[in-house]
């Protein structure tokens, strides 16, 4: 096992070891970590198996390997900030509606009270 | 009976909030008219809820402030909620003078509109606004044309008297983001009927547009998206 090997496993390990944490301490919901859990999952086996990238590359037909690596994740990070869009958006809406309800709802307090003092 | 609302939605608006409101309470409506002021108060900094809370007003406090669709939308909803007839947004800057709200209930009463729009450009004399801003309005109506087969001059303008259809329409779906030409194409979706009264506008009394110089570009482009997104909606291509 190479030096180079051993850094980045040890990395992964620490990064999962992360993110479980931020789990059970009810800091990120499950839905997000999947991805991230299998993210670490491929950081840590194309670790193990070096010839993987190369052999990924044939496969792909990219020339360069190292060009695979970023074509990919570049790709992949795109999707997921459209996916964390799509979640602020729903959040932005909700925290609307809440917002509204609350408004409404303290004015009929204030009304209600206001008629229970006249009676 | 007509039961009618009127929504100001404010932001740091303390210092005009006042004379607005004095001028409508002793605003002489049709004698079937019954009217109720809704303050809408978008978080405000100053003292605006403090001064709105002194008149015999409904009062709606939003705790996070939402922006001008956001707080419109929030007088629809009471509106809906308590049957209104009839719901008119009147700006908390001043832009809006009072007295211009009985030509629009003049409009609504002889031809039963869903959507009276007060139009500044059909008016002669009043505030009309910058050169830009004109040029940007001209744009909208050419778009609005297109869009929803209507001549609408003064697309951006935010005096609009709703009937009970639109106020429906707008509480449930309302753009949060510079609704008003927006809004339109929403309205003329639901197949409601939108109609231009000339209004006097004017300038307004403080407090500035909620759209500055470098946001300009920023606004049409963003109008335009939301105004195509919400005509794809009903025409279901996506």
């Amino acid at each position: 096992m190479t030096r180079i090997q051993i850094i980045t496993i040890a990395i992964n390990f620490i990064l999962i070891a992360y993110i479980a944490r931020l789990i059970t301490k009810g800091k990120l919901r499950e839905e997000y970590a999947i991805v991230w859990c299998v993210c670490t999952l491929f950081l840590i086996v194309f670790s193990f198996w070096t010839k993987g990238l190369e052999v990924m590359s044939k496969l792909f037909g990219v020339f360069d390997p190292p060009n695979l690596v970023f074509t990919a994740f570049i790709f992949i990070i795109l999707i997921y900030l459209l996916h964390l869009s799509v979640v602020s958006s729903k959040s932005h809406h909700s925290i609307t509606r809440l917002t509204q309800e609350i408004a409404l709802m303290k004015e009929k307090m204030k009304r209600e009270e206001q008629e229970r003092k006249k009676a | 009976m007509t039961k009618l609302l009127v929504i100001i939605p404010c932001y740091n608006e303390g210092n005009t909030l006042p004379l607005i409101l004095e001028q409508l309470l002793q605003l002489k409506l049709p004698a079937h008219y019954q009217m109720d002021i809704a303050v809408v108060n978008d978080c405000s900094k100053d003292d605006t809820k403090w001064i709105a809370d002194l008149y015999p007003i409904v009062v709606l406090d939003l705790l996070v402030n939402l922006g001008i669709g956001g707080a419109v939308q929030t007088g629809f909803l009471y509106a809906k909620e308590n049957g209104f007839d009839l719901a008119v947004q009147v700006d908390g800057d001043g832009q809006h003078p009072p007295r211009e709200l009985i030509k629009l209930i003049d409009f609504y009463e002889e031809t039963k509109t869903n959507i009276t729009i007060g139009s500044r450009f059909l008016a002669e004399g009043g505030f009309k606004s910058s050169f830009a801003r004109r040029m940007g309005i001209r744009y909208f109506h050419w778009l609005n044309k297109i869009l929803t087969g209507k001549s609408i001059y003064d697309s951006t303008s935010g005096f609009r008297l709703f009937d009970k259809s639109a106020i429906t329409i707008a509480a449930a779906k309302y753009p949060d983001e510079y609704p008003e030409p927006a809004s339109l194409v929403l309205f003329s979706n639901g197949g409601l009927s939108i109609a231009e009264v000339p209004v006097l506008m004017s300038e307004r009394l403080a407090g500035q547009s909620s759209i500055g110089n470098f946001a300009s570009i920023y606004y049409c482009i963003k109008v335009t998206m939301s105004m195509l997104f919400i005509y794809a909606r009903k025409s279901s291509w996506l």
